[in-house]
């Protein structure tokens, strides 16, 4: 009997679990659905009561409005400038502000934390203690020094003064994650290297760089969605030719009010590459997230 | 210090060309601005008025004086907590439920992810539209499913404002936790659970008496970190509400920034963003204190 009652749990804790699951896959993708929707609901609908859940007539009038120079014939937007012009713009310096930031924090990044992780110097036990430190100091505490000193160098509304700041929060993850990647390496594969006559150089990139790509990758995939998502500096570095798209999708109000649907199609264009990244790279986010959690 | 041999000192010098980079960038980036702030803080730095003169801790004095810091200091800190409670206990009871096998696990486990890769932004400005009183999807729900009878203008009301927002910061940042907490709990022997199974115990108390005390560690990190974070919340609130209304969602940081950037008060500003970092630091100590200290790089 007892045999059969616990069957009759397991089936019973299964559906619970199903049900939950279930629970869960809504709650996670009503909104994203409710974005796409938003975004390409013809704007009668979009106020309509009873709400149509189902657009009726779907169009790809914003989603185009965004990405083009025309006008927008609809609703409040008719006062905007034409403002695919800004947000092309905005979407390309968000590419390049991302990419950037990654090249240059994971390369830097990945070098210094080998060195915290591995090699024995005078001081190197303050020095690591110092990227833990430097978690605890809020954005608003350097983002008000560095926009003067951006002011003083002349780079405000350029993407180079946000690919030189951005480092000030992403370079401390990249080091924090990878020396501790580092420190998981069995040290016999880099003495063995030593032996064979080469030296520390060519052990770290002949021997340790090959093992670490996976690592490398997802900190890479992380640091690049951080920076795609970071706003304050934008915000406060850029007025217009350097804005990225954080700053660049709020902006879809107007004397009128604000027109929703413009900015929930800036929205879901801006969320479709992290949400493409994070579906097929799903391993890699995961690992990337925990490390960085774990270790700091 | 010991002198060092020819190999020691070549492999310090090594040390020192590897670090050096980083170590510029670091001093450049957060040292030497952080070391500037402070600078700002003790004088008068405002656009409106010539020269930078010296006045002490005068800012500082403003600041424990003012109103307007306490109220958003309070604030900050509600959000803080209530965030980081709702967060944990429906991470850690999520985790749960997504660790064990059932059909269809490895495709929600890719979905559940999803709402982290939105980006905070969009998120703020989605939850701001989902909200709208008279077009919003949830009135519209609510009313549709016969729960309300007429709109709430959820973002109208401060209290109402500041709790829809932990609600959508809540949306983004639950997958975070889900996947700190699996990985935690995929470190949990499973022969406890199966030797408490044969005692009798239920799947609820297995998951008092197992799983939180032995993911202690993980939420001991999680909560240390994601307080550092929160404290400093800022994007959500420039989308959602602009502090408003009434201020009631005007966070410590984000008055920091009106005060610098609107007001162009850049020594007060400076005062109050050298006030938020000591705030981290001290809660941070607390939590160590209180909690023991999290485990560090394993070297």
């Amino acid at each position: 009997m007892s045999f059969g009652r616990e069957t009759m749990h397991a089936l019973r804790d299964n559906k619970l679990r199903v049900g939950i699951a279930f629970l869960l896959v809504i709650w996670s993708l009503a909104p994203i659905y409710w974005l796409f929707v938003s975004a390409i609901s013809p704007s009668s609908e979009l106020s309509a009561y009873p709400p149509h859940w189902f657009p009726e007539n779907p169009t790809s009038d914003r989603l185009g409005a965004v990405l083009s120079n025309e006008q927008v014939s609809s609703g409040a937007a008719q006062s905007m400038q034409a403002p695919g012009v800004f947000f092309r713009s905005a979407m390309l310096n968000s590419i390049i502000v991302a990419l950037a930031t990654t090249v240059l924090c994971v390369s830097i990044g990945t070098v210094t934390g080998y060195a915290f992780a591995r090699i024995r110097f005078p001081g190197r036990g303050l020095l690591m203690l110092v990227p833990l430190m430097f978690q605890m100091v809020p954005p608003i505490a350097l983002v008000i020094p560095l926009f003067m000193i951006v002011q003083a160098l002349g780079l405000i509304d350029t993407i180079w003064a946000l690919i030189l700041v951005y480092p000030s929060f992403l370079l401390i993850y990249v080091v924090w994650v990878m020396s501790g990647f580092f420190a998981s390496i069995p040290r016999e594969l880099e003495e063995a290297g030593i032996i064979d006559g080469a030296n520390r150089w060519q052990v770290f990139t002949k021997i340790v760089l090959p093992l670490s790509k996976p690592a490398i990758f997802s900190t890479s995939l992380l640091t690049f969605l951080f920076a795609w998502d970071e706003f304050l500096f934008a915000l406060i570095l850029t007025t217009r030719e350097a804005k990225t798209l954080p700053v660049a999708v709020g902006e879809f109000s107007s004397q009128f009010g604000i027109d929703f649907g413009m900015m929930m199609a800036g929205g879901l264009l801006a969320s479709l590459p992290p949400i493409l990244l994070a579906i097929v790279l799903q391993p890699l986010l995961v690992q990337g997230l925990a490390a960085g959690a774990v270790k700091g | 210090m010991a002198k060092l041999s020819r190999m020691e000192r070549q492999e310090a010098l090594f040390g020192y060309a590897m670090t050096l980079p980083g170590v510029l960038l670091m001093v450049g980036l957060i040292i030497g601005p952080l070391g500037y702030a402070v600078w700002l803080s003790f004088h008068q730095v405002n656009f409106l008025f010539p020269g930078t003169p010296f006045i002490g801790f005068e800012n500082y004095a403003d600041v424990l004086a003012d109103e307007a810091f306490w109220a958003s200091m309070w604030r900050t800190l509600y959000f803080v907590f209530v965030s980081i409670i709702v967060q944990v206990t429906l991470g850690l009871v999520i985790a749960e439920v997504l660790h064990q096998a059932f059909p269809g696990r490895f495709l929600v486990r890719v979905l559940v992810i999803l709402p982290w890769a939105v980006p905070t932004i969009v998120n703020g400005n989605l939850w701001r539209w989902i909200f709208d009183g008279s077009a919003g999807a949830l009135n519209h729900l609510l009313m549709q499913i016969g729960l309300i009878e007429t709109e709430i203008i959820w973002l109208g009301d401060p209290f109402l404002a500041l709790n829809a927002i932990i609600f959508a910061d809540t949306w983004r940042m639950l997958p975070l936790y889900v996947i700190l907490f699996m990985a935690g709990r995929a470190a949990i022997s499973e022969e406890l659970y199966e030797v408490a199974s044969i005692d009798g115990a239920n799947a609820w108390q297995k998951f008092v008496k197992i799983t939180v005390p032995l993911q202690k560690p993980v939420i001991l990190v999680v909560v240390i970190l994601r307080t550092v974070w929160t404290l400093r919340v800022f994007d959500i609130i420039f989308a959602m509400t602009r502090g408003g209304p009434a201020n009631g969602t005007m966070t410590v940081t984000f008055l920091a920034y009106f005060e610098t950037f609107k007001f162009q008060n850049f020594g007060y500003g400076s005062a109050l963003a050298v006030m938020i970092g000591l705030t981290t630091l001290a809660l941070a100590l607390i939590y160590i204190r209180l909690l023991g200290a999290p485990q560090g790089n394993d070297q």
